[in-house]
């Protein structure tokens, strides 16, 4: 295989070894369902169980307010149709943002074709939820409150505990999805009053297809998928043992390596950004300097193309994501970049590079250098960059 | 997703550059949603493209389309020109994906806009020819809802 340097850590991450290890015992050997009676399966059983202790252990909540489900969108999806559908007799409002994952935004449009509404609070430029809106949003039928933990493009950390105490003192439920932050950044569900979280297992070196919604006792939210009891009755289906077990140790080993890990990647990630606005001239960071995502950075280059510049990369083994319009499916750039106030054209010029513990010094140097080749080489091409060059001549 | 014409048409993409005192410019498409391309076309006394250089900001297959669209009317007159579709160009790649058909029509626009813009220079009329749309997106259809 050629050279690769994976650093598209967001969209996904490599499962470790150590949980594949762990995993593997429950698809041959203790493959029954933990719902059956006999002894035999009594093994897979104290298997979710201890998964789900672990899991909770890991965000200060107790062992019957974890949900297992088939990943982070799902456990959004539920979140908000669930408290939508269990909360309706008390309004019919919903505050979100304008930054959410399409877990949510579209399950707040379908909720609004459905007479709910939502208001979408906006960012500031680096990205952080303005406060002052979100708590004027707030009206007598607010129902709920949700709001990401990390934005996934741009990285940046979102006020959380400002937010959760704003809900708590409204009574309004809140709801985080946190599937870009648990594993990166100390998450206590009682520190920061959250009663709703959502969770995934492939963000953090676990298998994919397997994600957690965290219920806080008393909120009456309902099933999700009916069915057999699984999940106190709130989400049928046999469990995905192996999944959830791999999910436990992902998240065990997540947390025991959180500290040095985030400071390695912390530390990589300012040695990139300060390389690529220092090298590589008419580019921007977007999102917050220093409060963002460990492994999170997030460039825009003027005067090209999101996709050009991927092919690019891949051309050289580095694999990294753009919210470019060519990479989302439709014509429109990033909702987050376009919400942090970014002109369409310099939205469609962005590239997110996300780091995991295995990032070396040696890739970073690699992949400056391509960056800096390749946005060249493209300016070269850009009718835009021409046009920028004449004005500047004829300006001088 | 591409095809290996594209992808070699993106890699090492043909007449990338400008021509000084060109005789016919277009340029088309939007910023905001991603795909300029500007066309340069040298044409000769007879109505021959002696040279035809583009640039282009956009993604894989607004690059590869430019390129290949600037290789099928390099050398051909004007009325052979006019015969270069965005299905020709398409055809020329090998296809592309459902999403990039647009890239094509850009690709074809812009080889009229220059066209245009010789023919207004010249005070000539070229047969078939209409003033280009500045924005190839205008009158697209929306997406399906989803729901």
């Amino acid at each position: 295989m050629k050279k690769l340097i994976y650093l598209d850590n967001a969209a996904t991450t490599r499962t470790s070894e150590e949980v594949v290890a762990a995993m593997l015992p429950y698809f041959t050997e203790y493959y029954g369902n933990p719902s059956s009676v006999y002894e035999f399966a009594g093994v897979s059983k104290k298997a979710v169980s201890e998964s789900r202790r672990t899991i909770a252990e890991t965000i200060g909540a107790k062992e019957n307010e974890i949900y297992f489900t088939a990943g982070g969108s799902e456990a959004d999806n539920w979140a908000l149709k669930a408290a939508a559908e269990a909360y309706q007799d008390k309004g019919k409002h919903i505050i979100t943002t304008k930054i959410e994952h399409h877990a949510i935004l579209h399950t707040a449009e379908y909720l609004e074709k459905r007479g709910f509404e939502i208001t979408y609070v906006g960012v500031d430029e680096n990205g952080s939820v303005k406060l002052d809106e979100l708590e004027k949003a707030i009206r007598p039928d607010t129902i709920l409150i949700s709001v990401m933990f990390a934005n996934n493009e741009i990285g940046t950390v979102q006020p959380i505990r400002e937010i959760g105490a704003i809900a708590k003192k409204h009574g309004i439920l809140f709801h985080t999805d946190a599937v870009q932050a648990y594993g990166q950044l100390p998450i206590q569900v009682d520190e920061y009053n959250i009663d709703m979280m959502s969770a995934s297992a492939h963000k953090l070196n676990g298998p994919k297809g397997i994600g957690f919604l965290y219920i806080r006792k008393g909120v009456k939210i309902r099933s999700f998928v009916h069915g057999g009891a699984q999940e106190r009755k709130r989400r049928a289906g046999t469990e995905n043992v192996p999944g959830i077990v791999g999910f436990g140790k992902a998240a065990e080993l997540a947390v025991k390596s959180m500290a040095e890990r985030t400071q390695k990647e912390t530390e990589l990630r300012d040695y990139l950004i300060d390389r690529v606005l220092k090298e590589v001239p008419y580019t921007r960071l977007n999102g917050h300097r220093t409060n963002r995502l460990p492994n999170n950075a997030n460039f825009s280059f003027q005067f090209i193309e999101g996709e050009s510049l991927l092919i690019l990369l891949d051309n050289d083994g580095i694999c990294g994501s753009s919210g470019s319009a060519c990479t989302s499916g439709s014509l429109d750039p990033s909702h987050v970049l376009l919400a942090i106030g970014l002109p369409h054209e310099i939205a469609h010029g962005s590239l997110r590079l996300t780091l995991s513990a295995e990032t070396t010094k040696e890739d970073i140097d690699y992949v400056v250098d391509s960056i800096r080749t390749i946005v060249e080489r493209l300016r070269s091409m850009s009718p835009l960059y021409e046009d920028f060059l004449k004005k500047n001549a004829r300006n001088r | 997703m591409y095809s290996e014409k594209v992808m070699d048409h993106f890699n090492h993409p043909r007449n990338v550059g400008e021509i000084e005192n060109a005789s016919g410019v277009g340029t088309v498409g939007n910023a905001k949603c991603g795909d300029i391309m500007r066309i340069y076309l040298d044409i000769d006394d007879d109505g021959i493209i002696r040279d035809v250089k583009f640039k282009t900001f956009g993604c894989g297959a607004a690059v590869a389309t430019s390129s290949m669209a600037t290789e099928l009317v390099k050398g051909k007159s004007v009325q052979e020109a006019m015969q270069v579709t965005n299905k020709a160009v398409m055809e020329a790649l090998d296809g592309l994906p459902p999403v990039k058909v647009h890239c094509s029509l850009l690709a074809e626009e812009a080889i009229h806009a220059a066209l245009w813009d010789y023919a207004k220079k010249n005070g000539i009329e070229i047969e078939g020819l209409q003033q280009p749309k500045s924005d190839i997106h205008e009158g697209e259809e929306e997406e399906e809802e989803e729901y």
